[in-house]
């Protein structure tokens, strides 16, 4: 509230510069894939976008999408929530403490380069191919980039931002509460922001593999039935669902933590 | 008795080579109640290691360090620093946020802090600006922030490492008329490092000048008694000036020799 000035500066404060440009730069999208399907490609096996579109609708009047999508979705909240939650005080202890960080850089160190997608095998291997192992491989693709953002941001505090605090009479705790955890809240929000986007991979890739329902599940399907608007449908609806869960997560952090983080 | 006595302080650092380093040696000084000491040397000499020993930051490797009788063991709010650049504040907090920082960590009363912070906001002339943070406000807006926000938790004394060498020569010279009025309204202490001989004649009521690092101390201490508003056309001002530039100018030359 305090930063209002700049903030709406940054911004723009009309009706274009918050919605106009993108629906204008949503609506170029679609003409552009109507023009490609229609005249360029002509195929049956690169629908334009109106049938994809009634596609879409007839599914979501059978109900059949929304359970997709809600499957897949509940499935990220819960990893991702579930990786962040882990992810966020072992970043912290690591960023603090240099004998944490040594001991625990090799987990990151070495599990990071092993992506979530590689993984698939074996939890399904450990947890079969119910929601445990989509959950666990979420939460695997969550919490490495949210420790090293949050450890990266905790190590990178300015010298002088704790030697003042112990100056004016502050305690190791309230230096932490105080000092170290709102200096790092930025970095832990990027660091989910990136770990989200990451958690759209994995579950498409999770749900082909091995999946009795959502969005990856859907697609695989379709792949096998031949039905490409299907296809089309979902590969849509992840485009927008990524898109959305972005803005809310770029709102929620402009509305509970932008004094943390003014740039995002 | 003095505020503060420092004996035979010596830092030595140790590189991680095995290679030592001196620092300071056999510093010897003493601070009254109420006096504003600048401490004056060439780049590399020391000062600030000084300022941070006696801020509990670093520990002296000899002698000795007291304040007010006590031994002084690491930071404590009975020592309020200014540090030069603006990264030592809370950029999360607004303007006052970081006034009542310190007393917020000391538990005094909400309502109470407040009221002091506000106060504080007022002898440092940003009334109005309580509610803005630091990113919207100037270099010379944010040292006024530090300030305020080591005065409003009312330290025995003030500790300032060059706090106004980023600001520009107008910006720097209000500053100083200000913090020369907030001197004489709190007549805290002041430890005030400085390079600027202008600066400290301004300022001071001693300087103490110190030698060319490595190994430094202090080479001599002028008392500044200018009586009134000090002007730098002055006679005595410059009387002043020249005697500091005297003792400083063989050190400048040491310190050229020895970077190379």
């Amino acid at each position: 509230m305090a930063s209002a000035p700049t903030a709406s500066a940054r911004k723009g404060s009309g009706w274009f510069e918050s919605w106009g440009g993108m629906a204008i730069g949503f609506a170029s999208f679609f003409v552009i894939w109507h023009i490609a399907a229609t005249w360029l490609v002509g195929s049956a096996l690169f629908p334009p976008p109106w049938p994809v579109f009634l596609r879409g609708i007839v599914l979501a009047r059978e109900g059949l999408l929304q359970d997709q999508i809600l499957a897949s979705l509940s499935r990220i909240m819960q990893g991702f929530l579930l990786g962040s939650i882990l992810g966020v005080p072992i970043g912290l202890a690591m960023g603090s403490f240099m004998p944490v960080r040594k001991i625990l850089e090799p987990y990151t160190e070495f599990l990071r380069f092993i992506p979530a997608v590689a993984m698939i095998t074996v939890a399904v291997i450990w947890f079969g191919i119910g929601e445990e192992s989509k959950v666990f491989l979420i939460i695997y693709t969550t919490i490495f980039i949210v420790i090293i953002n949050t450890a990266t941001g905790v190590a990178g505090i300015a010298r002088n931002k704790i030697r003042a605090a112990q100056s004016l009479g502050a305690s190791r705790w309230q230096i932490f509460l105080h000092v170290a955890l709102p200096a790092t809240v930025p970095f832990i929000l990027t660091g989910m922001r990136l770990a989200m986007a990451n958690s759209f991979t994995t579950i498409v890739a999770a749900e082909l593999v091995a999946s009795n329902d959502g969005l990856g599940k859907m697609l695989w399907d379709a792949r096998l039935f031949m039905q490409i608007e299907d296809i089309f449908v979902a590969l849509v609806c992840l485009g927008l669902l990524g898109f959305l869960v972005d803005r809310l997560f770029r709102w929620a952090i402009r509305t509970f933590a932008g004094r943390f983080s003014p740039l995002l | 008795m003095s505020l503060v006595s420092l004996r035979n302080v010596g830092k030595t650092y140790q590189s991680r080579l095995g290679a030592a380093y001196t620092a300071v040696r056999g510093f010897e000084m003493e601070i009254e109640p109420g006096e504003f000491i600048c401490l004056l040397g060439t780049s590399g000499c020391g000062k600030t290691t000084v300022l941070n020993m006696l801020a509990g930051f670093e520990m002296p490797t000899e002698g000795s360090i007291s304040i007010g009788g006590a031994q002084v063991q690491g930071p404590g709010a009975d020592r309020g620093v200014v540090f030069q650049g603006d990264d030592s504040l809370y950029e999360w907090l607004t303007a006052l946020e970081n006034i009542e920082f310190g007393l917020k960590m000391r538990g005094v009363a909400k309502a109470e802090r407040r009221d002091r912070a506000h106060r504080f906001l007022e002898l440092v002339g940003l009334k109005g600006q309580e509610r803005k943070h630091p990113s919207e406000l100037s270099g010379g807006m944010k040292q006024r922030i530090q300030i305020a926000r080591v005065l409003a938790n009312e330290p025995a004394m003030l500790l300032m490492d060059e706090p106004f060498g980023a600001l520009d020569a107008q910006t720097r010279s209000v500053m100083q008329q200000e913090l020369l009025r907030i001197w004489q309204e709190t007549r805290k202490s002041v430890l005030f490092i400085t390079h600027d001989i202008d600066e400290a004649v301004t300022l001071a009521s001693r300087i103490g000048v110190m030698h060319a690092g490595p190994a430094s101390k202090l080479k001599g201490v002028i008392p500044v008694s200018i009586s009134g508003e000090r002007n730098r056309t002055s006679d005595d001002f410059i009387a002043i000036y020249r005697q500091v530039y005297g003792m400083i100018r063989e050190e400048v030359a040491l310190a050229m020799q020895r970077q190379g």
